[in-house]
Protein backbone atom coordinates (compact mmCIF):
# COMPACT_ATOMS: atom_id res chain seq x y z
CA UNK A 1 0.00 0.00 0.00
CA UNK A 2 0.71 3.56 -0.73
CA UNK A 3 -0.87 6.80 0.49
CA UNK A 4 -3.09 8.30 -1.38
CA UNK A 5 -2.62 11.27 -4.36
CA UNK A 6 -5.01 14.09 -3.53
CA UNK A 7 -5.62 14.87 -7.19
CA UNK A 8 -9.03 14.16 -8.66
CA UNK A 9 -9.89 12.04 -12.14
CA UNK A 10 -11.37 14.39 -14.51
CA UNK A 11 -14.91 13.40 -15.36
CA UNK A 12 -14.58 11.87 -18.95
CA UNK A 13 -16.31 13.09 -22.03
CA UNK A 14 -19.27 12.26 -24.09
CA UNK A 15 -20.74 12.87 -27.19
CA UNK A 16 -22.37 16.30 -27.65
CA UNK A 17 -24.85 14.19 -29.61
CA UNK A 18 -26.83 14.89 -32.70
CA UNK A 19 -29.30 17.87 -30.88
CA UNK A 20 -26.31 19.50 -29.04
CA UNK A 21 -27.44 23.16 -30.84
CA UNK A 22 -30.71 23.25 -29.33
CA UNK A 23 -28.16 23.87 -25.66
CA UNK A 24 -25.70 25.37 -27.39
CA UNK A 25 -27.59 27.71 -30.13
CA UNK A 26 -30.79 28.17 -29.86
CA UNK A 27 -31.35 30.23 -32.50
CA UNK A 28 -29.85 28.02 -35.09
CA UNK A 29 -31.49 25.00 -34.09
CA UNK A 30 -34.89 26.91 -34.51
CA UNK A 31 -35.61 27.48 -30.64
CA UNK A 32 -34.71 31.65 -30.87
CA UNK A 33 -35.50 33.57 -27.90
CA UNK A 34 -35.26 31.05 -25.46
CA UNK A 35 -32.58 33.49 -24.33
CA UNK A 36 -32.20 37.21 -23.83
CA UNK A 37 -28.75 37.09 -24.99
CA UNK A 38 -26.94 34.05 -26.76
CA UNK A 39 -23.45 32.91 -26.02
CA UNK A 40 -20.39 33.20 -28.66
CA UNK A 41 -22.90 34.40 -31.60
CA UNK A 42 -19.45 36.54 -32.66
CA UNK A 43 -16.79 36.99 -31.34
CA UNK A 44 -16.96 40.31 -30.93
CA UNK A 45 -18.85 43.28 -28.45
CA UNK A 46 -18.30 45.86 -31.14
CA UNK A 47 -16.75 44.93 -34.12
CA UNK A 48 -17.10 48.33 -35.97
CA UNK A 49 -14.65 49.14 -33.15
CA UNK A 50 -12.75 46.16 -33.17
CA UNK A 51 -8.62 46.49 -33.83
CA UNK A 52 -7.27 44.55 -36.64
CA UNK A 53 -8.12 43.27 -39.85
CA UNK A 54 -11.54 41.59 -40.03
CA UNK A 55 -11.28 38.07 -41.69
CA UNK A 56 -14.09 35.51 -43.09
CA UNK A 57 -13.07 31.60 -42.61
CA UNK A 58 -15.17 28.84 -44.38
CA UNK A 59 -14.75 25.45 -44.86
CA UNK A 60 -16.36 22.12 -43.68
CA UNK A 61 -15.94 19.38 -41.43
CA UNK A 62 -15.52 15.90 -43.39
CA UNK A 63 -15.76 12.57 -42.18
CA UNK A 64 -13.18 9.64 -43.04
CA UNK A 65 -16.02 8.96 -46.70
CA UNK A 66 -15.39 12.30 -47.65
CA UNK A 67 -18.92 13.67 -46.21
CA UNK A 68 -19.22 17.20 -45.26
CA UNK A 69 -20.97 16.68 -41.60
CA UNK A 70 -24.17 18.91 -41.23
CA UNK A 71 -24.39 18.25 -37.61
CA UNK A 72 -20.77 19.59 -36.53
CA UNK A 73 -20.56 22.79 -33.97
CA UNK A 74 -17.62 24.68 -33.29
CA UNK A 75 -16.06 26.70 -30.72
CA UNK A 76 -12.86 28.92 -31.72
CA UNK A 77 -10.79 30.75 -29.26
CA UNK A 78 -8.07 33.15 -30.13
CA UNK A 79 -6.10 36.44 -29.15
CA UNK A 80 -7.20 39.84 -30.44
CA UNK A 81 -4.99 41.65 -33.55
CA UNK A 82 -2.38 42.59 -30.86
CA UNK A 83 -1.63 39.38 -29.42
CA UNK A 84 -3.00 40.08 -25.90
CA UNK A 85 -6.13 36.89 -25.10
CA UNK A 86 -9.27 38.85 -24.21
CA UNK A 87 -9.61 38.98 -20.26
CA UNK A 88 -5.78 40.20 -20.27
CA UNK A 89 -4.89 43.67 -19.30
CA UNK A 90 -4.54 46.06 -22.56
CA UNK A 91 -6.69 43.61 -24.47
CA UNK A 92 -9.36 45.08 -27.08
CA UNK A 93 -12.28 45.94 -25.52
CA UNK A 94 -14.53 45.20 -28.31
CA UNK A 95 -13.52 41.61 -28.88
CA UNK A 96 -14.49 38.71 -27.25
CA UNK A 97 -12.18 35.67 -28.96
CA UNK A 98 -14.55 33.38 -28.67
CA UNK A 99 -17.31 32.00 -31.01
CA UNK A 100 -19.40 29.46 -31.70
CA UNK A 101 -20.83 28.33 -35.49
CA UNK A 102 -22.20 25.71 -36.75
CA UNK A 103 -21.56 23.55 -40.11
CA UNK A 104 -24.45 24.56 -42.42
CA UNK A 105 -27.95 22.06 -41.94
CA UNK A 106 -27.92 22.07 -45.94
CA UNK A 107 -24.10 22.40 -47.91
CA UNK A 108 -21.80 20.88 -44.66
CA UNK A 109 -20.25 24.61 -44.72
CA UNK A 110 -19.39 26.92 -41.82
CA UNK A 111 -18.15 30.59 -41.54
CA UNK A 112 -16.39 32.59 -38.93
CA UNK A 113 -15.86 36.11 -39.05
CA UNK A 114 -13.12 37.26 -36.72
CA UNK A 115 -9.97 39.47 -36.02
CA UNK A 116 -6.96 38.04 -38.03
CA UNK A 117 -5.20 37.01 -34.33
CA UNK A 118 -1.74 38.51 -33.58
CA UNK A 119 1.40 36.43 -32.32
CA UNK A 120 2.23 36.26 -28.76
CA UNK A 121 5.19 34.95 -26.88
CA UNK A 122 4.48 32.13 -24.53
CA UNK A 123 6.42 29.99 -21.67
CA UNK A 124 10.30 30.42 -22.49
CA UNK A 125 9.52 33.22 -24.53
CA UNK A 126 9.03 31.29 -27.44
CA UNK A 127 7.30 33.03 -30.33
CA UNK A 128 3.77 31.46 -31.62
CA UNK A 129 2.47 32.11 -34.93
CA UNK A 130 -0.73 34.02 -35.41
CA UNK A 131 -3.65 31.13 -34.71
CA UNK A 132 -7.08 30.74 -34.04
CA UNK A 133 -7.70 27.45 -31.49
CA UNK A 134 -10.72 25.30 -32.76
CA UNK A 135 -12.58 22.83 -30.87
CA UNK A 136 -15.05 21.04 -32.81
CA UNK A 137 -17.59 18.54 -31.18
CA UNK A 138 -20.75 16.37 -33.30
CA UNK A 139 -22.78 13.36 -32.42
CA UNK A 140 -20.08 10.22 -33.53
CA UNK A 141 -17.16 12.78 -31.75
CA UNK A 142 -16.86 10.98 -28.26
CA UNK A 143 -14.20 13.40 -26.91
CA UNK A 144 -13.97 16.84 -28.63
CA UNK A 145 -11.30 17.18 -31.16
CA UNK A 146 -8.90 20.41 -30.34
CA UNK A 147 -6.71 22.00 -33.64
CA UNK A 148 -6.07 25.38 -34.90
CA UNK A 149 -6.01 27.41 -37.90
CA UNK A 150 -2.88 29.18 -38.86
CA UNK A 151 -2.68 31.72 -42.20
CA UNK A 152 -0.53 31.36 -45.18
CA UNK A 153 -0.03 34.91 -45.74
CA UNK A 154 1.73 34.39 -42.51
CA UNK A 155 5.41 33.64 -41.04
CA UNK A 156 5.03 30.32 -39.45
CA UNK A 157 8.57 28.74 -40.00
CA UNK A 158 9.35 29.20 -36.20
CA UNK A 159 5.76 28.31 -35.16
CA UNK A 160 6.52 25.83 -31.87
CA UNK A 161 3.89 23.62 -32.40
CA UNK A 162 4.12 23.36 -36.00
CA UNK A 163 7.62 22.49 -35.93
CA UNK A 164 6.56 19.42 -33.72
CA UNK A 165 4.66 17.76 -36.65
CA UNK A 166 7.10 15.48 -38.06
CA UNK A 167 5.48 14.70 -41.12
CA UNK A 168 5.81 18.43 -42.83
CA UNK A 169 3.36 17.98 -45.83
CA UNK A 170 0.64 17.48 -42.90
CA UNK A 171 1.49 20.77 -41.35
CA UNK A 172 -0.43 22.16 -44.70
CA UNK A 173 -3.58 20.33 -42.61
CA UNK A 174 -3.42 23.39 -40.36
CA UNK A 175 -2.92 26.44 -43.14
CA UNK A 176 -5.79 28.17 -43.99
CA UNK A 177 -5.81 28.87 -47.95
CA UNK A 178 -6.28 32.97 -48.85
CA UNK A 179 -9.31 32.97 -51.32
CA UNK A 180 -8.96 36.33 -51.63
CA UNK A 181 -8.51 39.77 -49.31
CA UNK A 182 -10.01 39.28 -46.03
CA UNK A 183 -11.23 35.70 -46.89
CA UNK A 184 -9.83 32.24 -46.26
CA UNK A 185 -10.59 28.66 -46.55
CA UNK A 186 -9.78 25.86 -43.78
CA UNK A 187 -11.24 22.44 -43.90
CA UNK A 188 -11.30 19.78 -41.28
CA UNK A 189 -10.76 16.18 -42.10
CA UNK A 190 -11.40 13.86 -38.87
CA UNK A 191 -10.26 10.95 -40.81
CA UNK A 192 -8.13 9.19 -43.74
CA UNK A 193 -6.15 11.36 -46.42
CA UNK A 194 -5.07 14.40 -45.66
CA UNK A 195 -6.26 13.87 -42.09
CA UNK A 196 -6.10 17.17 -39.94
CA UNK A 197 -3.44 17.24 -37.27
CA UNK A 198 -5.67 17.39 -34.13
CA UNK A 199 -3.93 18.32 -30.80
CA UNK A 200 -3.70 17.23 -27.20
CA UNK A 201 -2.42 19.44 -25.47
CA UNK B 1 3.27 43.33 -31.36
CA UNK B 2 3.43 40.35 -28.29
CA UNK B 3 2.70 40.07 -25.13
CA UNK B 4 3.49 38.26 -22.12
CA UNK B 5 1.44 35.66 -20.04
CA UNK B 6 1.07 35.20 -16.22
CA UNK B 7 2.44 32.01 -15.82
CA UNK B 8 0.42 29.86 -13.64
CA UNK B 9 1.44 26.47 -14.84
CA UNK B 10 0.48 24.18 -18.08
CA UNK B 11 -2.60 21.93 -17.57
CA UNK B 12 -2.04 18.66 -16.35
CA UNK B 13 -1.71 16.41 -19.41
CA UNK B 14 -5.17 14.82 -20.46
CA UNK B 15 -5.30 10.92 -18.86
CA UNK B 16 -7.09 9.97 -22.40
CA UNK B 17 -7.87 6.10 -20.51
CA UNK B 18 -10.47 7.66 -18.47
CA UNK B 19 -12.23 9.00 -21.49
CA UNK B 20 -13.96 7.22 -24.38
CA UNK B 21 -12.65 5.99 -26.93
CA UNK B 22 -12.82 7.73 -30.06
CA UNK B 23 -13.18 4.91 -32.38
CA UNK B 24 -16.16 2.54 -31.28
CA UNK B 25 -17.77 0.41 -34.09
CA UNK B 26 -20.62 -0.25 -31.32
CA UNK B 27 -20.97 3.11 -31.63
CA UNK B 28 -21.34 3.05 -35.41
CA UNK B 29 -21.54 7.12 -36.20
CA UNK B 30 -17.57 6.95 -34.22
CA UNK B 31 -16.69 4.73 -37.15
CA UNK B 32 -16.31 7.46 -39.51
CA UNK B 33 -16.08 10.23 -37.57
CA UNK B 34 -12.35 9.30 -35.34
CA UNK B 35 -9.15 10.68 -36.27
CA UNK B 36 -6.84 7.17 -37.46
CA UNK B 37 -3.52 8.97 -36.55
CA UNK B 38 -2.15 9.63 -32.88
CA UNK B 39 -2.92 13.57 -31.59
CA UNK B 40 -0.18 15.61 -31.78
CA UNK B 41 0.87 15.77 -27.55
CA UNK B 42 2.50 18.73 -26.14
CA UNK B 43 2.68 21.14 -23.24
CA UNK B 44 -0.26 23.52 -23.00
CA UNK B 45 0.56 26.96 -24.17
CA UNK B 46 -1.36 30.31 -23.59
CA UNK B 47 -4.15 29.40 -26.42
CA UNK B 48 -5.11 26.74 -23.49
CA UNK B 49 -4.53 28.04 -20.62
CA UNK B 50 -6.44 31.38 -21.41
CA UNK B 51 -10.13 31.21 -22.05
CA UNK B 52 -13.22 32.92 -22.46
CA UNK B 53 -15.54 34.42 -19.41
CA UNK B 54 -19.04 35.40 -19.03
CA UNK B 55 -20.68 37.40 -16.63
CA UNK B 56 -23.90 36.66 -14.42
CA UNK B 57 -25.41 40.13 -16.59
CA UNK B 58 -25.60 37.65 -19.50
CA UNK B 59 -28.25 34.91 -17.63
CA UNK B 60 -31.90 35.62 -17.06
CA UNK B 61 -33.66 34.47 -13.70
CA UNK B 62 -34.89 31.44 -14.95
CA UNK B 63 -32.12 30.67 -17.19
CA UNK B 64 -31.20 27.87 -14.79
CA UNK B 65 -35.18 26.62 -14.37
CA UNK B 66 -36.27 23.84 -16.95
CA UNK B 67 -39.38 23.45 -15.88
CA UNK B 68 -40.32 27.03 -16.63
CA UNK B 69 -38.15 28.64 -18.51
CA UNK B 70 -39.76 27.61 -22.02
CA UNK B 71 -43.01 29.61 -21.33
CA UNK B 72 -41.20 32.50 -18.90
CA UNK B 73 -42.58 31.64 -16.21
CA UNK B 74 -45.97 31.23 -17.88
CA UNK B 75 -46.55 27.40 -17.32
CA UNK B 76 -44.88 24.31 -15.50
CA UNK B 77 -43.38 21.37 -17.76
CA UNK B 78 -44.83 18.48 -17.99
CA UNK B 79 -42.80 15.15 -16.02
CA UNK B 80 -41.39 14.32 -12.65
CA UNK B 81 -39.44 17.46 -10.88
CA UNK B 82 -35.92 17.21 -10.38
CA UNK B 83 -33.02 19.21 -8.60
CA UNK B 84 -29.75 18.30 -10.73
CA UNK B 85 -27.17 20.34 -8.10
CA UNK B 86 -23.24 19.39 -7.60
CA UNK B 87 -19.90 21.14 -7.68
CA UNK B 88 -17.23 22.07 -10.31
CA UNK B 89 -13.99 21.32 -9.25
CA UNK B 90 -10.53 20.63 -10.84
CA UNK B 91 -8.13 17.76 -10.73
CA UNK B 92 -6.69 19.56 -7.97
CA UNK B 93 -10.04 19.39 -5.91
CA UNK B 94 -10.12 23.16 -5.67
CA UNK B 95 -13.40 24.11 -6.59
CA UNK B 96 -14.32 26.40 -9.83
CA UNK B 97 -16.45 29.41 -9.45
CA UNK B 98 -18.00 31.58 -12.01
CA UNK B 99 -17.96 29.14 -14.64
CA UNK B 100 -20.64 28.88 -16.81
CA UNK B 101 -22.27 25.71 -17.57
CA UNK B 102 -25.07 24.59 -19.91
CA UNK B 103 -27.72 21.59 -19.92
CA UNK B 104 -30.04 20.13 -22.55
CA UNK B 105 -31.50 17.07 -22.49
CA UNK B 106 -35.32 15.18 -23.59
CA UNK B 107 -38.53 15.81 -22.35
CA UNK B 108 -40.44 13.27 -20.22
CA UNK B 109 -41.49 11.62 -23.05
CA UNK B 110 -38.05 11.42 -24.54
CA UNK B 111 -38.08 13.97 -27.43
CA UNK B 112 -36.33 16.51 -27.73
CA UNK B 113 -36.91 20.44 -29.47
CA UNK B 114 -35.31 20.50 -32.87
CA UNK B 115 -36.83 19.27 -35.99
CA UNK B 116 -34.70 16.20 -36.27
CA UNK B 117 -36.44 14.35 -33.52
CA UNK B 118 -39.33 12.86 -34.98
CA UNK B 119 -40.09 10.01 -31.78
CA UNK B 120 -43.24 9.29 -31.31
CA UNK B 121 -43.66 10.97 -27.98
CA UNK B 122 -44.92 14.03 -28.23
CA UNK B 123 -43.37 17.91 -27.58
CA UNK B 124 -44.36 19.51 -24.51
CA UNK B 125 -45.60 23.06 -24.95
CA UNK B 126 -44.10 23.91 -21.99
CA UNK B 127 -40.78 22.83 -22.30
CA UNK B 128 -37.94 23.56 -24.38
CA UNK B 129 -34.92 21.50 -23.27
CA UNK B 130 -32.00 23.59 -21.90
CA UNK B 131 -31.04 25.70 -19.08
CA UNK B 132 -27.54 27.46 -17.98
CA UNK B 133 -25.71 29.16 -15.12
CA UNK B 134 -23.02 30.21 -13.46
CA UNK B 135 -21.37 28.28 -10.74
CA UNK B 136 -21.36 30.17 -7.06
CA UNK B 137 -17.43 31.12 -5.58
CA UNK B 138 -17.34 28.05 -3.97
CA UNK B 139 -18.11 26.20 -7.52
CA UNK B 140 -21.41 25.14 -6.82
CA UNK B 141 -24.54 24.95 -9.30
CA UNK B 142 -28.39 23.80 -9.44
CA UNK B 143 -30.68 23.09 -12.13
CA UNK B 144 -34.43 22.80 -11.46
CA UNK B 145 -35.62 20.14 -14.22
CA UNK B 146 -38.00 17.33 -15.06
CA UNK B 147 -36.53 13.67 -15.63
CA UNK B 148 -36.00 13.15 -19.18
CA UNK B 149 -37.52 10.01 -20.28
CA UNK B 150 -35.35 7.11 -22.16
CA UNK B 151 -35.74 7.07 -26.10
CA UNK B 152 -34.69 4.94 -28.62
CA UNK B 153 -32.08 5.44 -31.72
CA UNK B 154 -31.00 4.57 -35.01
CA UNK B 155 -27.96 2.50 -34.37
CA UNK B 156 -27.96 -1.27 -34.21
CA UNK B 157 -31.44 -2.91 -34.42
CA UNK B 158 -33.06 -2.29 -31.22
CA UNK B 159 -30.90 0.78 -28.94
CA UNK B 160 -31.91 2.64 -26.31
CA UNK B 161 -30.43 5.85 -24.76
CA UNK B 162 -30.94 5.48 -20.56
CA UNK B 163 -32.20 8.95 -19.32
CA UNK B 164 -29.52 11.36 -19.33
CA UNK B 165 -29.05 15.43 -19.56
CA UNK B 166 -26.10 16.74 -21.86
CA UNK B 167 -23.69 18.80 -19.82
CA UNK B 168 -20.64 21.33 -21.50
CA UNK B 169 -18.54 23.04 -19.02
CA UNK B 170 -15.74 25.89 -20.10
CA UNK B 171 -13.79 25.83 -16.43
CA UNK B 172 -11.08 29.35 -16.86
CA UNK B 173 -9.21 28.12 -20.15
CA UNK B 174 -9.78 26.99 -23.28
CA UNK B 175 -7.99 23.14 -22.68
CA UNK B 176 -10.91 22.79 -19.98
CA UNK B 177 -13.37 22.72 -22.40
CA UNK B 178 -15.79 19.72 -21.15
CA UNK B 179 -19.17 18.21 -23.00
CA UNK B 180 -20.27 15.26 -20.64
CA UNK B 181 -23.29 13.52 -20.09
CA UNK B 182 -25.58 12.82 -16.26
CA UNK B 183 -26.82 9.29 -16.29
CA UNK B 184 -29.32 8.56 -12.98
CA UNK B 185 -28.70 6.12 -10.86
CA UNK B 186 -30.17 2.68 -11.16
CA UNK B 187 -31.47 3.26 -14.32
CA UNK B 188 -30.72 0.08 -15.81
CA UNK B 189 -30.39 0.95 -19.55
CA UNK B 190 -26.90 2.16 -18.67
CA UNK B 191 -25.70 -1.15 -19.12
CA UNK B 192 -26.95 -1.45 -22.25
CA UNK B 193 -26.11 1.50 -24.04
CA UNK B 194 -23.32 2.17 -26.74
CA UNK B 195 -22.51 5.44 -26.14
CA UNK B 196 -21.86 5.35 -22.11
CA UNK B 197 -19.94 1.66 -23.30
CA UNK B 198 -17.81 4.24 -25.06
CA UNK B 199 -15.74 4.31 -21.63
CA UNK B 200 -13.85 1.62 -20.93
CA UNK B 201 -12.94 2.61 -17.69
CA UNK B 202 -16.18 1.28 -15.27
CA UNK B 203 -14.86 3.61 -12.29
CA UNK B 204 -14.93 6.49 -14.96
CA UNK B 205 -18.32 5.40 -16.45
CA UNK B 206 -19.82 5.23 -12.86
CA UNK B 207 -18.77 9.02 -12.11
CA UNK B 208 -21.10 10.12 -14.90
CA UNK B 209 -24.48 8.18 -12.59
CA UNK B 210 -25.85 10.71 -10.36
CA UNK B 211 -26.88 9.26 -6.95
CA UNK B 212 -30.71 10.35 -5.83
CA UNK B 213 -29.87 12.90 -3.34
CA UNK B 214 -32.30 13.03 -0.31
CA UNK B 215 -29.80 15.85 1.28
CA UNK B 216 -31.44 18.31 -1.29
CA UNK B 217 -34.81 16.79 -1.78
CA UNK B 218 -37.93 18.94 -1.11
CA UNK B 219 -40.44 17.80 0.31
CA UNK B 220 -43.55 17.52 -1.72
CA UNK B 221 -42.02 19.39 -4.75
CA UNK B 222 -39.05 17.44 -6.27
CA UNK B 223 -36.41 14.83 -5.77
CA UNK B 224 -32.45 16.11 -6.11
CA UNK B 225 -29.84 14.01 -7.71
CA UNK B 226 -25.91 15.46 -7.77
CA UNK B 227 -23.66 15.64 -10.22
CA UNK B 228 -19.80 16.52 -9.42
CA UNK B 229 -17.80 17.61 -12.74
CA UNK B 230 -13.92 17.31 -12.59
CA UNK B 231 -12.15 20.06 -15.02
CA UNK B 232 -8.21 19.44 -15.45
CA UNK B 233 -6.21 20.72 -13.40
CA UNK B 234 -2.75 23.02 -13.70
CA UNK B 235 0.67 21.79 -12.70
CA UNK B 236 1.92 23.89 -10.09
CA UNK B 237 5.59 23.13 -8.23
CA UNK B 238 7.48 24.93 -5.93
CA UNK B 239 9.88 24.83 -8.60
CA UNK B 240 8.42 28.38 -10.08
CA UNK B 241 7.51 28.11 -14.03
CA UNK B 242 9.50 30.34 -15.58
CA UNK B 243 8.67 32.63 -18.70
CA UNK B 244 12.59 33.01 -20.07
CA UNK B 245 14.80 30.36 -19.57
CA UNK B 246 15.28 27.72 -17.28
Amino acid sequence: MTQKLDVLQETASQTAGPYVHIGLMPTYAGNGGYYEEEIGTTPFHDESKAKGEIVEIVGSVFDGTGWALRDAMIESWQCDAAGVFPGADGADPAFTGHCRFAADAVTGEFTLRTVKPGSYKGRGGVESAPHISLWVVARGINIGLNTRIYFEDENNDDDPLLKRIEQRPRVNTLIAKKIEDGKYRFDIRLQGQDETVFLDL
Amino acid sequence: MTSLITDQGPLIPRNRAIHPEPYDPNYKTSVSRSPNLPLLSMESSPSEETGPTFGHNKLGALDNNLILNWTKGAAPAVGERILMHGRVLDENNRPVPNTLIEIWQANAGGRYRHKKDTYFAPLDPNFGGCGRTITDENGYYEFLTVRPGAYPWPNRANDWRPMHIHVSVYGHSFGQRLITQMYFEGDPLINHCPIAATIKDRSSLDRLVAPLDFSKSRPLDFLAYKFDIVLRGRRQTMFENKLEGM
